[in-house]
């Protein structure tokens, strides 16, 4: 019987099987940032385990909010930052070069096929898009984690998502998974790996894998996952070209991961996106997706284009597109939040970000901001944002206020007209 | 070990998430009892009162996918620090369920029509876990009933021990 590329990492990584049921990882990157590592931290010191199992396997970011917006945010990026200097863990990223975590973390090239990853935060699974099994944990496996470099997981089994078919244009890697979610519901993935392969998948850009994989958990998945090729190896050449004779090798390489042909999965869905249309979330939650047209019309107040789901600039590109010339609509606010201070500067080489200020659009620092409600943006009851982002649930981008999750180009357009629509009608 | 029996909250719903237990603006918090007044804060359901509800509960009984959405542990705290040591629901999202047993508390699956008998016996419901015998006992004024469920040996293992990081600082 094959393996599939999550059990390949499993049994390359296993350190112990306590139960049977549960596997004890050995952990290659530790990813940690300033919201639920601190809690670790204190809980280590207090304990009288301030230590690191290795630092150069631990990075570290602060990025959900940031620069600290008051003297609570002050000290949780302290805590972070000095503990980073205590143990000389030198990949850590403060004011000036942080980002997005799971934007930045990818474009530092620190996730490899075959990794095991995990972070203090649900959409670490965004990393699976390299072929790493990259999963979100709490603060107490974050805290082993940083200790001993292990962390215990149920053997996930595996979903196969195949999706086939040509994407029509205007149509994203965001709709893709919105689509997929709804048909999967919160729910349907819960404990297993979505394994995400097809000719569509292999046509997308690491960048639209890594949208595709971040939202695996909005279907309960512990990881996304694709299978590692040509795309990642180009990716990710600046980082591995002294490990390679040539791309061809490290390809090869890489190949190695892929599941095998007659591994067993849990069960295997095939979606044919020929025909997909824009997808826009209603509800609370992330399987209330609709079509587009379904929503025509919804006013809203502000448009977010940011977040680990789509503030990279092939999001921002979409974007510029649709916003080339144009003003916001009458009484709505627009907020860029480019994902890293890279994905900020080349919008800035190519005239991205002169297009979103002329627009009308307030360009704000790399952070999660206003994603989770924390900064940046944050809604008034009552208030309806066209976002970028993951989440849709109540109060998420601020305490009575609504979300429609869509595609960088589906909020352009509603940037535009002040109103939901279908952004290939524009 | 922690209490794993009280008055249980029963939440009639699906798909609750960790930011309606702990919304994210509270992430700022720097210690686990400061998160104590904001327990349920944001879930909307009819007749719940975020205020008055879990004051007097020590256990949990909720639906499917309980914990859904954000990573947070905080979700598990915020229970901790109110003195609720017990979830029962048809089922969890992942990372709640193993933050509850890494802190060592339970997070206990039963069947659907299980759950639901719980949601008929109640609202004023006394809830003990016996946690050798796997069994729920759950008693109202009018009835008592037990149900069984099953935990695997290293969630045990993880509860007795106080939790993940005692268990692991000890064997790795």
């Amino acid at each position: 019987m094959g393996k599939t590329i999550a059990e390949k990492i499993f049994a390359a990584h296993r350190r112990d099987n306590p139960s049977g049921a549960h596997t004890v990882l050995d952990l290659d990157v530790v990813m940690c940032h300033e919201i639920t590592t601190p809690i670790a931290i204190n809980d280590l010191v207090e304990r009288g385990l301030d230590k690191v199992f290795d630092p150069s396997k631990l990075k570290v970011v602060i990025d959900h909010v940031t620069p600290s917006k008051d003297s609570k945010t002050a000290t949780q990026a302290k805590i972070l930052r000095d503990w980073a200097r205590r143990h000389k863990i030198n990949d850590f990223f403060d004011v000036g070069s942080n980002g997005v975590c799971h934007a930045l973390f990818p474009e530092k090239g620190f996730v490899r096929p075959g990794y095991t990853i995990i972070m203090g935060d649900s959409h670490t699974c965004t990393h699976g898009a390299f072929g790493a099994f990259a999963a979100g944990v709490g603060t107490t496996d974050l805290e082993v984690g940083i200790l001993k470099g292990v962390c215990s997981f149920r053997l996930p089994e595996t979903m196969k998502i195949n999706i086939v078919g040509e994407l029509p244009a205007g149509v994203y890697a965001k709709d893709v998974i919105l689509y997929i979610i709804k048909e999967l519901t919160v729910n349907g993935a819960t404990d297993k790996v979505m394994e995400f392969v097809g000719p569509v998948v292999d046509a997308m850009s690491m960048e639209s894998r890594m949208t595709l994989c971040n939202m695996a958990i909005e279907a309960g998945g512990t990881c996304g996952v694709c299978m590692p090729d040509q795309v990642t190896a180009e990716y990710l050449w600046p980082f591995i070209k002294d490990d390679y004779d040539s791309l061809a090798a490290a390809v090869a390489d890489f190949a190695t991961w892929h599941s095998d042909a007659d591994a067993r999965y849990c069960a295997e869905l095939t979606f044919d996106v020929s025909n997909l249309v824009p997808q826009v979330t209603y509800g609370y939650k992330p399987d209330e997706v609709k079509d587009v047209g379904e929503l025509d019309g919804t006013p809203v107040d502000q448009v977010y284009i940011g977040s680990c789901t789509n503030g990279r600039i092939e999001d921002l590109r979409q974007a510029a597109e649709v916003l080339k010339g144009c003003k916001l609509a009458p009484g709505v606010r627009g907020i860029l939040a480019p994902a890293t201070p890279l994905v900020y500067a080349t919008a800035m080489t190519e005239g991205i970000i002169q297009i979103f200020l002329e627009a009308g659009f307030c360009v704000t620092n790399p952070t999660c901001g206003a994603c989770l409600g924390m900064s940046n943006g944050v809604l008034a009851e009552g208030e309806v944002c066209a976002s970028t982002t993951n989440r849709n649930f109540n109060g998420r981008m601020g305490k009575g206020g609504m979300v429609h999750l869509m595609s960088p180009r589906s909020a352009a357009a509603v940037a535009v007209r002040g109103v939901i629509c279908d952004h290939r009608t524009l | 070990m922690k209490k794993f029996s009280g008055s249980a909250l029963l939440l009639d719903r699906s798909d609750i998430n960790t930011d309606e237990i702990i919304p994210a603006k509270y992430l700022t918090e720097n210690s686990k009892l400061a998160l104590k007044p904001y327990i349920l804060e944001d879930l909307k359901l009819d007749g719940f009162d975020p205020q008055r509800d879990p004051q007097k509960a020590e256990v949990i009984v909720t639906r499917a996918n309980f914990g859904c959405g954000s990573s947070r542990e905080h979700a598990v705290w915020v229970f901790e620090v109110n003195d609720i040591n017990v979830v029962i629901a048809e089922s969890f999202a992942r990372i709640f369920r193993q933050n509850m047993f890494n802190c060592g508390m339970l997070a206990i699956e039963l069947s659907a029509a299980d759950i639901d008998s719980l949601f008929e016996m109640g609202p004023d419901l006394h809830i003990a876990v016996n946690l050798d015998k796997e069994t729920v006992l759950a008693e109202s004024a009018t009835s008592q009933r037990t149900f069984a469920f099953t935990l695997n040996s290293f969630d045990k293992e993880l509860v007795a021990a106080g939790g993940w990081l005692a268990y692991a600082d000890k064997k790795y």
